[in-house]
């Protein structure tokens, strides 16, 4: 268990140090595919801030309610899908009501949140680190914002991008990989500032 | 015992997630019901919100025309939306010029309807209907075309100005497609459409049309298209057709010769070989008939040693630039392959028509 450590160090800490996305490298298939634009990557990222908070709380709620008590941990994995999916679902009509320019924009992307690595993995690094509530919320929300975080940068990046002359080698997904590299390492930086597991 | 559990605890927690699914959609997506108002208040409709323009207006009997069904991928289903379609979306630029997105054209099968909405319609298209018909006959042209017969059901007569087109309703695996026909059958036979329908393998349209066999029902819609004939009877007309454009033609000249005897009209047909030439017989006979109509086919191809041709030969815009003296007045109609129409209106506006009095239908 860690409950000494408070939940808004773990909130810092899922944005900087330990980046679900360049630290941990989930959720790369829309980070790719769709950053190529700031406005489409803020609304992506946004989905995936909602998603991943709320998803780590009702996650929190089912397996310590539910899964823990009638021993059925080994479920955890198709019950966190289920519950991600059902979610992603709901975000999807909520987007498409109020925002029907993004909900295009994003297309099948939005769908494909349900796969997202990234949303799944922060459920899971939840019970192996032994979050509390607060822990889980503030982690859920933390990866959310780091994974945000670091597209809207590589989205910035790319429109920049599309104004330099690249070497042909490079061009497209390739110097996109590069980058995430590169600022994987940046990141690396700001590992002495927060230390979580 | 532990197995059942888990069973239960998935399926109670599946069954939850489900109820509160249905419950935000309700909420969420329940747009109730929407008015339409069109032209400017001329006519008032109040439809189901939550679903597309066009089939929000198709309920409604009025039918844009569409061939792909709804799915955003042909462009042709452009109305002007005054109000109420929000931001263009990224499905529809790009059949949308600059100009057209500044004036508010929209596909109608990719606005969704949210709220009220003040649309613009073409006048034409608000007489468009949708029609059940019969099959009454096929008949076999040339190796990949047909001639097909429907007789009206429902409604019994159809009004249609020569040159305009139907869209008939063809199944897919995605549900059925509209496809566009010229209607060859002339105006004054209200209570048939005539369509000219060349085979193009792995067509949807013209392989559920070649394979309609007499007596069977189908549904189109129509009439659509902007053709419009002069009719001052002073003006001779030229028709341009290349293979299955011939059909436009046929209703043109036909409805032509029935309202004016007299008038002067040309024909130019271009085919590839004598095996691709039909309707030639009837319309000679019409020209015995009507002396001021004149009839020239052309093969593009080389003629083969055993046939005999006493007609044309060579591309058509050619025979068009060789018959037409400059300086008449005239109105054009062409209906063909695009590089075909290119030739063709070039030789007319040096014959000196100008871009107003050229109709054409490239496909």
């Amino acid at each position: 268990m860690t409950p000494e450590v408070s939940p808004l160090v773990i909130l810092i800490a899922a944005i900087f140090t330990n980046n679900i996305l360049l630290a941990n490298f989930l959720g790369m298939c829309s980070f790719l595919a769709c950053s190529t634009k700031i406005q489409t990557a803020l609304g992506l990222g946004a989905a995936v801030i909602f998603v991943m908070t709320t998803t780590t709380a009702i996650n929190y709620g089912v397996y310590h309610g539910l899964l823990v008590p009638l021993g059925l941990k080994y479920l955890q994995f198709i019950v966190f899908i289920a519950v991600i999916a059902a979610f992603v679902q709901f975000v999807e009509m909520f987007v498409e009501r109020f925002s029907p320019p993004l909900y295009h924009a994003l297309g099948i992307f939005l769908p494909l949140i349900t796969v997202n690595c990234a949303i799944l993995g922060a459920s899971l690094f939840m019970i192996i680190r032994n979050y509390t509530f607060l822990q889980s919320v503030a982690f859920g929300f933390g990866g959310g914002a780091g994974w945000t975080l670091a597209i809207v940068l590589m989205a910035g990046l790319r429109q920049k991008m599309g104004y330099s002359s690249i070497p042909r080698p490079f061009q497209g997904v390739a110097i996109t990989m590069v980058i995430t590299g590169v600022m994987a390492m940046i990141f690396m930086g700001f590992a002495g500032m927060v230390t979580i597991q | 015992m532990i197995y059942l559990w888990a069973s239960l605890v998935f399926v109670g927690l599946l069954v939850g997630l489900a109820v509160l699914l249905t419950v935000a959609e309700r909420l969420l997506i329940n747009y109730g019901i929407c008015a339409i108002d069109i032209n400017a208040s001329e006519t008032t409709l109040e439809v189901e919100g939550g679903q597309s323009l066009l089939s929000g207006l198709m309920e409604s009997k009025i039918f844009i025309p569409s061939a792909c069904g709804g799915r955003g991928s042909c462009g042709h289903c452009k109305i002007t939306v005054l109000d109420g379609a929000g931001p263009v979306l990224p499905t529809e630029t790009p059949y949308l010029s600059r100009s057209e997105i500044r004036s508010n054209v929209r596909l109608a099968c990719q606005v969704k309807i949210r709220e009220d909405l003040r649309v613009t319609i073409p006048e034409d298209l608000l007489n468009v209907q949708m029609f059940s018909a019969t099959v009454a006959s096929t008949q076999v042209m040339t190796h990949d075309i047909k001639e097909i017969r429907f007789s009206l059901n429902e409604p019994t007569e159809i009004t249609q100005r020569p040159g305009q087109y139907v869209q008939v309703q063809a199944p897919s695996p995605d549900g059925p497609v509209f496809r566009a026909y010229s209607i060859s059958s002339p105006s004054h036979e209200p209570n048939v459409v005539d369509l000219v329908v060349r085979l193009v393998p792995g067509g949807i349209g013209s392989t559920y049309l070649h394979n309609l066999n007499v007596d069977d029902p189908v549904i189109f819609t129509g009439p659509y298209g902007e053709f419009h004939l002069d009719e001052d009877p002073d003006t001779e007309i030229v028709c341009v057709g290349g293979g299955c454009g011939i059909a436009p033609m046929k209703n043109i000249i036909y409805t032509l010769y029935e309202r004016w005897p007299d008038r002067k009209c040309s024909l130019f047909f271009g085919c590839r070989t004598t095996a691709d030439v039909f309707y030639l017989d009837e319309f000679k006979e019409l020209a015995v008939k009507h002396p001021n109509f004149k009839v020239i086919y052309a093969l593009s191809d080389p003629i083969g040693p055993e046939e005999t041709w006493d007609g044309e030969t060579g591309f058509i815009h050619l025979s068009v630039d060789k018959h037409l003296e400059a300086g008449m007045k005239r109105q054009a109609f062409l209906c063909g392959p695009p590089p075909m129409i290119e030739a063709v209106t070039h030789v007319l506006e040096e014959k000196g028509l100008v871009e107003e009095d050229i109709f054409y239908d490239k496909f």
